[in-house]
């Protein structure tokens, strides 16, 4: 098994942060470039029904007299979405508990002759590398995944659709990270 | 009775309760019928062809379509909190469901309250909301793979993305995992790591390794960790003891993949159709019933 790093950066660990047991273990914060960008967001997000909120940023990533949004950290992918179509993209997102946590930066190849394997966290992807075709989706825990699977499978990776367009969670966001190094990989 | 909670890769699946059985190459859930995929589906099947062999009551499925927006999740997560209390199931099976902390919480009060108490399993999602919540220890078993005991492992992790690099580079060090995860309180009583070798723990260490038969492909396939997770349940909720249960569903598991002679390509559809005769003959052998 091959292991490469995807994020150009180390990941840190958070000092002196609240466990997993803190009861928004389950949220996480969308960082902005300022405060204008946060209440639109905030009205968006809102108007179509999500459990968010405003707040100040923790001091791990506190920039000045900033704001953050809080909001299912799980549903990373498809908040993500609405907010790029609105053109509001926040600088980035991290988990409430641990805000220094990054996502995991490293990919895991298995080459099995005719197959290739990629796994970004807890998501693998496997593709026929004669005919691109996506031969298995494996790994995964959050709902999205069976979906995402009966999407994939079967197609080849010039007219699959990307996990980033039809998933929801974070599960679906490590699969778009394996789709995109599989897609590298097979000059896609 | 076992009880398995999960989700279908649809959102117009509404919310169904009902013994489940195999029909051809789908489940028949109630008068709902759904394709044998990987996820809930695959857990079902392999535990109905279990409960089959065994000449058992069939599985007993609360399942709603989920494609991850999670509101088929919270339509689960509410109606298991109302229906519960009057049911009476020996085994409960909690697998994909959205990780929602608040949710999980208000199950685990129902669950606390329940008599006689049921064995508690969580795999996938549901599992994820459980150490996230910090409740891990209320369950009988988890059933991670290797990446998933790695995100047990890690204290600080709200969702296997965001394991730390140095735990996930463990990964190939399970005992040390297993015994991190215990250590922080990540873990049910039992932990049965699915992976290239499987595991069973507790917090003592491991009990029992099956590595054999090995079928590298297996590890590409999606499903394998579901029918695994299937099997066991469905053993534990016909009488055995977690730790032999466990014995045998990692053998039987093994022994189907290898039957279905698999290449990274293969469905889960064809390992589910070897289970009965891979149970037939692990239950044969000094782990039977």
């Amino acid at each position: 098994m091959t292991r490469v790093s995807f994020f150009g950066f180390r990941k840190s660990t958070a000092g002196g942060t609240p466990t997993v047991r803190d009861v928004r273990a389950d949220r996480g914060f969308l960082v902005f470039e300022n405060t204008g960008e946060v209440l639109q967001a905030e009205r968006l997000l809102t108007e179509q029904g999500w459990e968010i909120r405003v707040m100040g940023p923790p001091p791990e990533i506190r920039q000045g007299c900033d704001l953050v949004i809080e909001f299912p950290l799980v549903e990373e992918l498809q908040i993500l979405r609405i907010l790029t179509a609105a053109k509001l993209s926040p600088l980035r997102t991290v988990p409430v508990t641990s805000p220094l946590l990054q996502p995991v930066d490293i990919f895991q190849i298995k080459d099995f002759g005719r197959w290739l394997m990629v796994r970004a966290a807890n998501m693998k992807l496997t593709v026929d590398k004669e005919t691109t075709v996506i031969v298995n989706v494996s790994g995964g825990g959050c709902p999205d995944v069976p979906y995402l699977a009966a999407s994939l499978v079967g197609q080849r990776l010039t007219v699959a659709p990307a996990p980033r367009e039809i998933g929801h969670t974070l599960c679906g966001y490590a699969l778009q990270l394996a789709y995109e190094e599989v897609r590298r990989r097979c000059s896609v | 009775m076992l009880c398995v909670a999960g989700t279908a890769p649809t959102d117009d699946f509404p919310l169904t309760v009902g013994e489940v059985r195999l029909g051809g190459e789908e489940l028949v859930v109630g008068s709902s019928s759904l394709a044998v995929n990987r996820g809930t589906t695959a857990l079902l099947a392999a535990a109905a062809a279990t409960a089959t062999e065994l000449g058992k009551p069939p599985p007993v499925a609360c399942l709603v379509g989920d494609t991850g927006t999670g509101k088929g999740s919270r339509k689960l997560y509410r109606h298991l909190t109302e229906f519960l209390p009057g049911a009476s199931f020996g085994t409960m099976v909690f697998h994909y469901l959205q990780p929602i902390v608040h949710w999980q919480r208000k199950l685990q009060e129902v669950l606390g309250r329940l008599h006689p108490r049921p064995c508690l399993i969580a795999d996938a999602g549901f599992m994820y909301a459980a150490k996230m919540s910090g409740a891990a220890t209320l369950y009988d078993l988890f059933t991670p793979d290797a990446g998933e005991l790695a995100f047990l492992a890690d204290e600080e992790a709200p969702h296997p993305f965001y394991t730390r690099g140095f735990i996930l580079h463990e990964e190939n060090r399970v005992p040390d995992l297993i015994a991190r995860a215990y250590r922080h309180g990540n873990a049910a009583r039992y932990l049965l790591v699915k992976g290239r070798q499987d595991f069973l723990a507790d917090a003592g260490g491991i009990l029992e390794t099956v590595d054999s038969p090995v079928e590298e492909a297996l590890e590409a396939m999606g499903g394998t960790g579901d029918t695994l997770t299937g099997l066991v349940s469905a053993l534990i909720d016909a009488g055995m003891d977690i730790r032999a249960a466990a014995v045998a569903a990692m053998r039987a598991n093994r022994l189907a993949g290898s039957l279905a002679r698999p290449t990274p390509a293969t469905q889960i559809g064809e390992i589910i159709g070897h289970l009965p005769a891979a149970l037939r003959e692990v239950l044969a052998g000094p782990e039977g019933l």
